[in-house]
């Protein structure tokens, strides 16, 4: 018979307010193996926690019932108090009395009927708890990172430098990500590739690094502290130990046609390239759409030039198998396509994106850095910046979202283009100007007021060609006119989407996404590098748009909370995982089916028991795995499988004493 | 503006079907709007207006019959705002209000040509019949 002790909370008036909390203590002395019951004002303070350690102690109590707030709160902290108190903290239960009680009612009688009930049923099954021990796992010391661009550099470099292995997956067979395709950086417009790339061979030199590029993830199992992955290493049809980056293999490729990536789209690239000089790792790879040799067996002119015998037409693609003890995801965000914006004119020429207006003025980009129209290479007098392009909209071809970076990288574009060609006629339509961030109000000034840059208060209908010039049909709502501009160039900030990877990694990872298809956080405010699976850390924009501060911000926040794991040898395990009873199981795999973390496998040994002594199928749970969720017990037809410190008998004996 | 104008402002919501409160202000509709210099009063006007209760000026304009109710307001509108819709409304109010019919269902197919639009016509008829 157990010896219980109940102690109510009045959580100031939060409870006391609606529950007579003297009423439901006394009520206690009716349930069975109740010995002692109070009330106090704060339970969980320090005089409250002493209260119960001296109650424990002087009725010699083998459980306690807290009647508070939600165990989500504070089960931790009681399960802390009843330890110290020489208790297990297992033969802890909390009866939620506030969020499920005091907090929605206000009829102060009911509500203190309810208490009553609640806490009943919280002791009825205290009285079958039994103390339980939680295991522990071992941490891998090794981290993954599931994209190179920014945010997947910054996080593997501040794992690195603490001083753990991290290996990072990047898809492309370059790392940098979209940095590398940009200009110049706001609000302070550095070169982007003048500080990027040294990062980017800072954490190709550094030795706790591992880079797979041209990589993808192909399948995630364990868990926390314990995860297998499998990487495929796609086929790049040139060996990476004797490739030396010369290019003379991309010089010579008489296949050139292929659609430049890198430069989105704006010219055209060999099919063995590599994608930028500053690549890394700075390797050839045969895009085997494009290669004539892969396509129809004749060729071979570049495996004839090349001085390192690097190329292979045979390579296949590589799975490789890695533990990892933590994974973050920096999956990143593409532009979203245009196709459905006819209106805006995207189909000309002369209509470009944003990030091909970047690839339009990098000094490295198709036309050497000098802005000229795509359709004729002449210079444009007049450029017009269309904002908003496909964000904060409704319909079912915009995102619902503010893309964030927008208007403060269409004052960069309007600023130095400015600054380049002060002659030229700049004119900006938006819808809002949201600049909040240190120094980027300042900086879009500057471009209104010390550039010349007109701002027009209001969105474009439509962009129509006419005798070669693009007119842009839109409204100034502040001068409450219609404006037709005829214009060279238009440029288009395209609201921004989550990588379409991002949605097959978070399947992989059982983590959770918005309909955006950005990941979800443990918590909004608090925990906001961290995704709700134990283990998965987020990094950049694959949380939510933001631009390279916050990003880099983030990155190294989510690679602290990484250190923080990896700096464990063990992680406690929760002890309430499920286990079958050899003796009922008949071996059915039903639980096995319905197991969202792989935790069930079926064995066949000898089962030994009373008249029984055969070998028989039966499940058994890898308690490292097993999340105690539950969706095995309900699932077994013959009630051989049960959750520890949540059994069958238990949640029955809480019902029955509700029902009471 | 009276209590009158008010409740006609509800009317007009509940008819069109129209949110104005989903508009935000970004222009598109006027912008894209072919009409725009033969209405007084554009299309992100009558959106405002309308949601400020302001019906007065709108029903006394010509705007409400230089529509061209080609839609291309509801069609651009990234808030799924239709201000096409709500255009239409006020219009519908004042000719129900004077019981007068601009055009007579016989009247309009002499006006047709074989480039005119069926929505055109459909449109004709929600204008200038009862």
């Amino acid at each position: 018979m157990q010896k219980i002790g109940v102690f109510v909370c009045w959580c100031g008036s939060n409870i006391a307010a609606t529950v007579d909390v003297k009423a439901v203590a006394e009520s206690a002395y009716s349930c069975p193996g109740v010995v002692y019951a109070t009330d106090y004002q704060y339970m969980c303070s320090e005089s409250g926690q002493t209260m119960i350690k001296q109650a424990i102690k002087e009725y010699g109590l083998t459980g306690i019932v807290i009647a508070s707030c939600s165990p989500r709160m504070h089960e931790t902290t009681f399960r802390k108090t009843a330890q110290a108190a020489g208790l297990n903290p297992y033969m802890v239960e909390i009866a939620n009395i506030r969020e499920q009680c005091s907090w929605i009612h206000k009829d102060m009688e009911v509500a203190t009927e309810k208490a009553k009930v609640l806490l009943r049923a919280a002791v009825a099954k205290l009285n079958l708890n039994k103390p339980l021990t939680a295991g522990t796992s071992p941490v891998t010391k090794r981290a993954l990172v599931i994209g190179g661009g920014i945010a997947g550099i910054q996080t593997a470099l501040d794992i690195a430098d603490a001083g753990y292995k991290v290996d990072i997956v990047e898809k492309k067979p370059t790392i940098g990500g979209k940095m590398a395709q940009l200009d110049k950086t706001f609000p302070t417009l550095d070169c982007s590739a003048c500080i990027l790339t040294p990062k980017m061979v800072d954490v190709a030199a550094n030795e706790n690094v591992k880079i797979y590029s041209y990589s993808e993830v192909e399948s995630v199992s364990g868990f926390v502290g314990n995860f297998t992955v499998k990487i495929r290493k796609k086929a790049r049809y040139v060996k990476e130990d004797l490739c030396t980056g010369c290019g003379a293999c991309t010089e010579k490729c008489p296949s050139k046609k292929a659609r430049n990536e890198f430069n989105m789209g704006l010219d055209t690239r060999p099919a063995i390239y590599i994608p930028f000089a500053q690549a890394v790792p700075k390797l050839a790879v045969i895009d085997p759409n494009a290669c004539i040799k892969l396509k129809t067996g004749k060729c071979g002119l570049c495996e004839r030039v090349c001085e390192a015998k690097a190329i292979d037409y045979t390579q296949k693609d590589e799975i490789i198998e890695e533990q990892y003890g933590a994974i973050v995801a920096a999956t990143g965000f593409n532009p979203i396509k245009l196709d459905k914006f006819g209106e805006l004119g995207y189909q000309y020429p002369d209509v470009v994106t944003s990030l091909e207006y970047e690839r339009l003025m990098n000094a490295a980009g198709p036309t050497k850095g000098h802005v000229v129209r795509p359709s004729d290479g002449k210079k444009p007098k007049r450029i017009v910046f269309i904002q908003c392009v496909g964000s904060r909209g409704q319909s079912c071809r915009d995102k619902s979202y503010c893309s964030k970076i927008c208007c403060m990288y269409t004052a960069k574009h309007a600023i130095l283009t400015k600054d380049h060609y002060p002659e030229m006629d700049v004119k900006v339509f938006y819808i809002d100007v949201r600049t909040p961030g240190k120094n980027f109000d300042e900086f879009y000034r500057r471009a209104v007021e010390e550039y010349g840059v007109e701002y027009i208060k209001g969105q474009v209908g439509k962009v129509y060609e006419e005798n070669g010039k693009m007119m842009v049909q839109g409204s100034d709502l502040l001068s409450n006119e219609q404006l037709t501009i005829p214009a060279d160039l238009v440029v288009l900030a395209t609201a921004i989407e989550p990588d379409e990877s991002a949605r097959s990694v978070a399947t992989m990872l059982t983590a959770s996404m918005d309909t955006n298809d950005f990941f979800t956080e443990a918590h909004a405010k608090l925990r906001p590098v961290e995704s709700p699976t134990a283990g998965i850390f987020l990094s950049g924009t694959c949380q939510g748009p933001k631009d390279v501060p916050e990003t880099v911000s983030q990155a190294s926040a989510a690679a602290a909370k990484v250190i923080g794991l990896l700096a464990k040898d063990y992680l406690t395990g929760n002890p309430c995982v499920a286990g079958a009873d050899p003796m009922i199981c008949n071996g059915c795999s039903q639980c096995a089916n319905v197991c969202p973390y792989g935790a069930i496998s079926y064995v066949e040994e000898e089962v030994r028991g009373p008249g029984v002594r055969e070998v028989r199928r039966f499940a058994r749970v890898n308690e490292a795995v097993c999340q105690g969720c539950g969706a095995c017990t309900v699932t077994c037809p013959s009630g051989a499988m049960d959750l520890k410190g949540f059994t069958n008998r238990q949640i029955m004996a809480e019902v029955d004493a509700i029902c009471k | 503006m009276t209590t009158n104008y008010k409740e006609q402002a509800e009317i007009i919501l509940q008819m069109s079907g129209v949110n104005p409160l989903k508009c935000m202000q970004c222009g598109k509709c006027s912008g894209a709007c072919p009409a725009y210099d033969a209405m007084e009063y554009h299309p992100h006007q009558f959106v405002s207006m309308v949601r400020r209760g302001n019906l007065e000026p709108l029903m006394k304009s010509e705007a409400i019959y230089n529509c061209l109710s080609c839609f291309a307001c509801v069609e651009r509108c990234p808030r799924d705002v239709k201000p096409a819709k709500l255009i239409e409304a006020v219009r519908l109010t004042v000719i129900r209000e004077q019981g007068m019919n601009k055009l007579k269902p016989e009247q309009i197919p002499c006006l047709m040509d074989e480039n005119l639009p069926q929505q055109a016509l459909v449109s004709a008829f929600r204008k200038y019949s009862k």
